[in-house]
Parts: structure tokens; sequence; C-alpha cells
């Protein structure tokens, strides 16, 4: 038997692995300097603790360890990175590329830069699998721009973007990179050289290391990424992030990365396989399921599938032993489906019944098989409850149906 | 959000799911609501000559509220007189499903979708039709 409820929502966060666990309890109570002090073995013991963390998550984006500032968690990085950079170059420019479908990190700091009157923003579009066009970025840029942020893989529907393409171009404009790769990490390659990167967003809790510890890649040199701080204080991460160090998270997110770049090309095709099997067990027993985001070219542990003629919320209540998503915002105030769906280009009522499984570490063959056997009995019993099934059945076009809306 | 027990239990075991034949000349149909908003309700009554409900379906794509106050409503027209029935509120149903405010938009659904099926009775029967959807919403 499985045990319940299995935990399928690995995009929104992941469990604190054992062994990431263990590395960080020490920094707890033994071993509790501040990496700042520099006069005792307290402070050193907590710095060489930092400095090592540094290392393995510099390795894993193939970065340098001095490349690397320490902060919150991904938000404060993507902030830190878009209003950093908009602030250092205003004389530059005030031009910035983003995409639609980006993390609202990204999307509420450009939003925030417009209506100080700070920058304006491009928000280019996707193609109905989630992907940018590099072509766009490069004729949206001017010679204003000073910024392109774009993500490396997108945390609804898991399309990965054609990042290196998108860095060539950056590159060759003398434009800076940000890039939120904060889904990609430990899960594909990701390599900010190769791809061109200048600043780079990630975060431990994603990677099966522990809440409330980011970091930012700030390139520095061939070009030296420069930024003002939106945080001021001791002149801590030279000068870019000032704060006392959270040594325990730092060491957990430096144990998360060695775990997930050790790990990583097997548990990649792990992911792919569960999620083929998850993928191929729905679709074998239920007609009209829609696939969102790009067929290949995604995140190993994501699927997100759209289940036509039922409303996403009212299935996550009948499946509710296992913890998985849905671009239903029929729980927020807005009542509005999920955007990143929307810019697909797919009908709002796909949107509404759309669900993100995110397969990750800890997720089992047999938790795969239980949740397809879940979700198919629920989706028929929805269905059986749905008037647009009954109405498709009939034959009715549910398009050019005249709905009295409210 | 965590549901209430009532609004779980007409979730878990819906009263009076299914359909009538549109057709029947005693059956009024509502259907309110639209796929792209999230919710659309079917409410169907069976009405006799002398105006009592005798029965009640519903279909309902939408969330567990929206299910949940769809399934109660059935249960609320079950003998009532078409007046008594048109004098239900969405108050009503958000008290007895203890709707938290973000779900009221599926008790005024609720209440359209039996304004929408007495209006179809009434068509049917060529008596003078009332103007669905216009009543003052209390929320």
């Amino acid at each position: 038997m499985v045990k319940l409820p299995i935990y399928m929502d690995n995009h929104a966060t992941t469990p604190v692995d054992p062994r990431v666990l263990e590395a960080m309890l020490p920094y707890f109570n033994g071993r509790f300097g501040n990496a700042a002090s520099r006069n005792h073995s307290f402070g050193w013991e907590a710095e060489e603790a930092v400095d090592k963390a540094r290392t393995s998550i510099a390795a894993i984006i193939g970065a340098k360890p001095k490349e690397i500032i320490f902060t919150s968690g991904a938000t404060e990085s993507d902030n830190l990175a878009i209003k950093g950079v908009v602030e250092f170059y205003k004389e530059k420019g005030n031009h910035v590329i983003t995409c639609v479908t980006e993390h609202k990190a990204v999307l509420d700091s450009c939003r925030a830069l417009e209506r100080q009157g700070r920058a304006t923003v491009t928000y280019l579009p996707v193609d109905r699998y989630g992907m940018v066009d590099p072509d766009d970025v490069r004729r949206a840029i001017t010679d204003r721009t000073v910024l392109i942020t774009i993500m490396w893989a997108n945390n609804e529907i898991g399309t990965i973007h054609p990042v290196a393409e998108i860095g060539r171009i950056a590159r060759e404009k003398g434009i800076l990179f940000h890039c939120d790769a904060v889904q990609a990490i430990g899960k594909v390659p990701v390599d900010a050289e190769a791809a061109g990167i200048d600043l780079m967003s990630l975060t431990a809790h994603k990677i099966y290391g522990p809440k409330g510890v980011g970091a930012l890649y700030v390139r520095s040199k061939a070009p030296r990424a420069r930024l003002s701080p939106i945080i001021d204080g001791g002149g801590h991460e030279r000068g870019m992030r000032s704060g006392t160090l959270n040594v325990p998270g730092i060491v957990g997110f430096g144990a998360a990365c060695e775990t997930a770049a050790h790990e990583m090309a097997e548990e990649a095709q792990r992911m792919t396989d569960l999620r083929s099997r998850l993928h191929a067990g729905i679709c074998e027993r239920l007609d009209d399921v829609h696939l969102n985001g790009h067929p290949t070219q995604r995140l190993p542990g994501n699927l997100n599938l759209s289940f036509a003629y039922v409303e996403g919320e009212s299935l996550l209540m009948g499946i509710n032993d296992v913890a998985v998503s849905s671009g239903s915002a029929c729980t927020s105030a807005t009542l509005e489906p999920s955007y990143v769906i929307r810019a697909l280009g797919v009908s709002d009522e796909l949107a509404h019944s759309s669900i993100r499984f995110g397969l990750g570490r800890f997720n089992t063959a047999e938790e795969v098989d239980y949740v397809t056997e879940r979700v198919v009995k629920e989706v028929r019993r929805l269905r059986e409850m749905s008037p647009l099934y009954e109405m498709a059945k009939e034959g009715i076009d549910l398009k050019s149906f005249q709905w009295k809306a409210q | 959000m965590a549901y209430s027990s009532k609004v779980l239990d007409h979730y878990n075991n819906p009263r009076n799911v299914g359909s009538f034949a549109k057709d029947e000349p005693n059956v009024g149909t509502g259907v309110v609501g639209a796929p792209e908003c999230g919710d659309v309700m079917k409410l169907q009554l069976k009405i006799s000559e002398e105006g009592v409900i005798e029965d009640a379906r519903f279909k309902t794509f939408g969330c567990g509220s929206a299910i949940a106050s769809s399934s109660y409503v059935t249960e609320l027209m079950k003998g009532k007189r078409i007046e008594e029935a048109l004098r239900i509120k969405n108050t009503s149903i958000v008290q007895e499903l203890n709707l938290p405010p973000v779900k009221i938009h599926c008790s005024v659904l609720a209440e359209d979708a039996i304004k929408a099926a007495i209006n179809d009775w009434k068509s049917r029967r060529g008596a003078e039709v009332e103007q669905p959807g216009r009543a003052e919403h209390a929320s």
C-alpha cells in the first residue's frame, strides 16, 4: 500500500532531503557563528561552511564561487536582479524585455518599475507550447534596453526556453541577460557560461534544500554585471546584499546542490519515466485530455494536463489524498484562471480544467499508479456530473453556444 | 482553503445528479454561467400543472462549492410552489453551506439557475416570462 497523502507538487516546494538536513543541523547550535565575525573561530567556522556551500552552488551552474550572492530566496533574487540592474544602469537606458509567462516575482518587479516610471517593459508572447521566440527578443531590443529577463523553465507547464539562443543575442547586443533558473537547476544541466547568462536566480527549496535561502549569480567578468543593492546594511556579499548570512540554510543549499548534481542524470531519466507512466496511464483511460506545455522541451518531472469538461478545483477536491495543483484560480479572489495557461492561447475553459503534477525525488511508480487510478475515477465521476460533457456528447458546439453568463 | 462539512457532503454525495428529457412539457431547464468563467450549472425542474416542483436534477461544471450549491438547491426545490422557489435568495444557500466570500458567486449562480429553469417552464406553457438573473443579489 502507498502511504497517503501523496505529495506530487514538487514545483511548489520539496521536502528537505535527510542528507541535507543532517549537514545543516550542526550549524544551528554547535557551530552557530556569524560568518561575518572575522576575529574568532566561531566566525571562521561559519565562513568556511559558507564558502564550501558557495563552491557547490557555483558548480551546479558553471560559475565561480565569488559570483554567488546569497539572498532569502528566488523572489528576492529576481527583485535584486531586475530592480538592481535598472537602477545601476539608469544612465544607459530604461527598457526591460521579459515574457508573459514569467514568475510573478519577475512580472511584479517589472510592473513596480513601470509604475514608478523607472522602466518601460516589453512583455513578449509565447507560442502554444509556452516558448519564447528568440527572434521576438531580438526584435524587441532598442538602444534603451538594459536587461532581458527570461526564465530557464516554466514553473507551471515545465516548458524550457531556448535560453542559449537568447543569451547569444543578449551578448551580441551588449545587453545583460537575467534568467530565473529556479525550476531548472538540479533537474536539467544548467551552465551560465555556455548559455550567456549574466544574472541567475536560484533557490534551495525546489531542490530538496530548506526554504528561506536563495542566491543570485552575478557574472564577474566578460562582461561584469553590476547592480545597485535593494537592501542596505553591513555590506555583506560584496555590498550587493547586506544582512547576516543564514548559515544553516546556506549549508543546506550547498548540500542540496551537491546531491542534485551527483544524481541529476539518473534522476532526470527516472522522472521522465515516471511522467510517461502517469501521462500514458491517464490517456489510455480518458479521452479529451490535453497536454499543456512543450511535448519534449520540458522539465522531466512536470506534467500539466487539462481534463476537458471538468473544473480543476473540483478535481483537486476529489483527489484529496494527492497533493497537486490546478490552474483554475477558483480559490483566488480574482477568479481568473492561470495566466500561464491562458498565454498558450487555449480556451479559458481548458485553463480552468488544468492540473499540474510535479514529480520529485521521493515519488515512486507505485504512487504514480495510485494517482492515475484516483484521477481517472474522479474525472469520470465529475464528467458524469458535467453539463459540458453531456452537451459535447450530444454534439453541441460549446464555443458557439450562447452562454448566459452573469 | 478548507471546505465546510456540508460542501464536502454535497460534493461527495451529490443529490439528484442527472437530466430529464428537455422537451417534456412539464420540465423547465436553466443553464447558467459560462465555461470560460469556470462555472456552468444546469438545473432542471419537473413542475406540475398546479405549479408545484415535483422533482429536480442538476449537472454542474465548477468548483466544489458550485457543485454543492446546485446539489443543495435540487433538494430545496422539491415540493415547493414556484412562487416560493422564486423567492429563494442566494444568501440562504451561503448560510446553509457556510460558503466563504470568494464562493458567493456560486450561490448567485444557483439562484439564477432556479429562475432560469422556472422561466423556461413558464415559456413552454406560454405564460408570462420573468426576466432571469435580474433579481437583486444580496451578498
